[in-house]
């Protein structure tokens, strides 16, 4: 996979991001000493990267999000350390976004600068079971939606299709098809096809460029 | 044609909403049901449909109000806080006779508490919240599937019995993904000659009102509006019975307490105990008789909720105070574990016989 020192995670509401941005942030620090996961989400306050903070900590990989998230307190807020990484050119930074073109909004402020940079992918994730972006039509119209929300161009597609701890090999694959029309459409290339870990090494899904993820469940 | 999607309990009330005809949404957003709206925000327009975001929930409340009146299927959601706002609202709705939608999605409280969910509207749905002499049909979902049955289900008494059903759910329903399947709902049709939609000078005005001149003819509607409810809790009782045939344990818990219970109930069982589970689906009309019957086998009840023992009036109630109901709960937010039920279940049992 190519690699860049920025990376952006945005999608449909609850397609799976900030499990994305947490499990590549531990990825990425296995390779790099200075690695921030960015909590851009000023749309929900629960399922926050905040949820695996004492994974993230452990693993050395900094973590830079709202004092309020997880809290009682429902107030989108976006503390000021989120420019230091930005600007460090040896800290790699994986950026997680709120949902739809309402979460991109975040994103915009750092625009400019990111495109500045000129070192940066923006990833579109992708859950074909998830409702309003059931076909490829529907989740190009959530793209450009985003891109028009934050003044930023997608640069290639993860495919994070799942039903929850549900998920057959069988149920990826069906969305092969869906994904490759997406790409298509929008003329960028899938990056990544994310699967829960224990579905990785399926036979079934040897012509994938599977990514494993670890589910971050929030403690109870 | 029925398809698999992965949804939070909130897109599937209104995705359930929409299929079941409904296509008045009023709001106004609050954490944990704004999914309900943003959905319908998203939807209602592509379909034809009204979604407006209300000044205030009094707005929003009186907008379904007249809706309601020209006899259209309408919703609105909220929680806790919101509903509270919402109340003087389904006051007016029951005191018209009118089929109305309404979602509560709990969160802690009282006063602004917290985002976190909670189950301590029981009181505010079942009892009243309004003012004056009223009921509302209130549903408990336990998943992210029932969240879309129920809401399908609630459209269709609302109608049937001209009175407001509601979705009592907590934040974790709301907010929590499974998933689900969603068919075509076949959406009945029922008699709304009542409904304010025009005369064109071809009949009689139809008046939607809550104000009554004459004392005696208020008294002759809450007598009317009685005999309906009395209908409602004959035949709308709603509630999954879990290993009951042998059970000595009575377990009573809705919504996400009852998911929790099941997995302390399931480990108990392991353990040699008699436990089982009478889960009420409808809140009110509540399940007595089912209660009652298992008051003849259980030597204690356990009610498992999420407030500071709400449901457990009624528990009593129904089986008459014949056993002990205890209280297993967590609140402001907090839910109970699995460990924390099983732990009640043992102490139960090893108490149990003695009391």
């Amino acid at each position: 996979m190519e690699h860049k020192r920025i990376t952006v995670f945005c999608g449909h509401y609850g397609s799976g991001k900030t499990n994305i941005a947490v499990n590549y942030a531990l990825q990425l620090r296995k390779t790099h000493d200075k690695v921030a996961i960015i909590d851009l989400d000023i749309v929900n306050p629960y399922f926050r990267t905040k949820d695996s903070e004492d994974e993230l900590r452990q693993a050395g990989v900094e973590l830079i999000c709202s004092d309020y998230a997880g809290s009682n307190l429902d107030i989108p807020a976006l503390p000021a350390a989120m420019m230091r990484p930005l600007a460090e050119r040896d800290t790699q930074c994986v950026m997680d976004i709120g949902g739809d073109d309402r979460g991109a909004v975040a994103l915009g402020r750092f625009a400019d600068q990111i495109k500045a940079e000129n070192d940066c992918q923006m990833l579109f994730v992708l859950n074909f079971f998830r409702p309003l972006t059931g076909t490829p039509e529907e989740a190009l119209c959530v793209m450009r939606e985003i891109e028009a929300a934050c003044g930023l161009r997608f640069t290639g597609i993860v495919n994070n299709s799942n039903l929850g701890p549900a998920t057959t090999p069988r149920d990826v694959l069906a969305t092969a098809e869906r994904t490759a029309r997406l790409c298509e459409l929008s003329s960028l290339p899938l990056v990544m096809t994310t699967v829960w870990e224990a579905l990785a090494g399926d036979p079934a899904l040897r012509n994938e460029p599977v990514f494993p993820l670890r589910l971050q469940r929030k403690p109870v | 044609m029925s398809e698999k999607v992965l949804m939070k309990g909130n897109e599937a009330i209104a995705e359930a909403a929409i299929r079941a005809g409904c296509r008045h949404y009023f709001g106004y957003p609050i954490t944990p049901q704004t999914e309900v709206a943003a959905y319908m925000a998203k939807r209602m327009p592509k379909i034809g449909g009204c979604f407006l975001q209300a000044e205030s929930e009094i707005a929003a409340i009186n907008m379904v109000y007249g809706v309601a009146s020209a006899g259209k299927r309408v919703m609105t959601s909220s929680s806790s806080p919101g509903i509270s706002l919402k109340s003087e609202g389904l006051s007016y709705l029951a005191g018209s006779d009118l089929p109305a939608f309404v979602v509560n999605v709990q969160r802690g409280g009282p006063g602004l508490g917290g985002i976190q969910p909670s189950q301590s509207d029981y009181f505010q749905s079942t009892k009243g919240g309004g003012h004056g002499d009223y009921r509302m049909i209130v549903l408990a979902p336990a998943s992210v599937q029932e969240m879309a049955s129920l809401t399908i289900k609630g459209f269709d008494l609302a109608d049937k019995y001209r009175m407001t059903a509601m979705i009592l759910a907590d934040g974790t329903m709301g907010q929590m993904m499974e998933p689900v399947e969603l068919g075509d709902v076949e959406v009945k049709d029922y008699d709304k000659s009542w409904a304010v939609t025009g005369t064109k000078c071809a009949r009689p005005h139809n008046i939607v009102n809550s104000l009554f001149l004459e004392p005696e003819e208020l008294e002759k509607n809450n007598f009317a509006r009685y005999e309906r409810y009395k209908a409602v809790e004959e035949n709308e009782v709603l509630f999954e019975s879990y290993l009951m045939d042998d059970a000595e344990i009575c377990v009573v818990a809705f919504g996400i307490s009852a998911r929790v219970s099941k997995n302390a109930i399931n480990e108990a069982r392991k353990q040699g105990i008699k436990v089982g589970m009478i889960r009420p689906i409808t809140l009110w009309p509540f399940p007595k008789a089912p209660l009652l019957a298992a008051a003849g086998h259980c030597h204690t009840f356990l009610s498992v909720e999420m407030n500071m023992g709400q449901m457990i009036e009624d528990i009593e109630l129904a089986i008459r105070c014949k056993r002990p109901v205890r209280l297993v709960n967590r609140v402001g937010g907090m839910i109970p574990s699995p460990e924390q039920v099983l732990l009640a279940i043992q102490d139960a049992d090893k108490g149990g016989k003695a009391s």
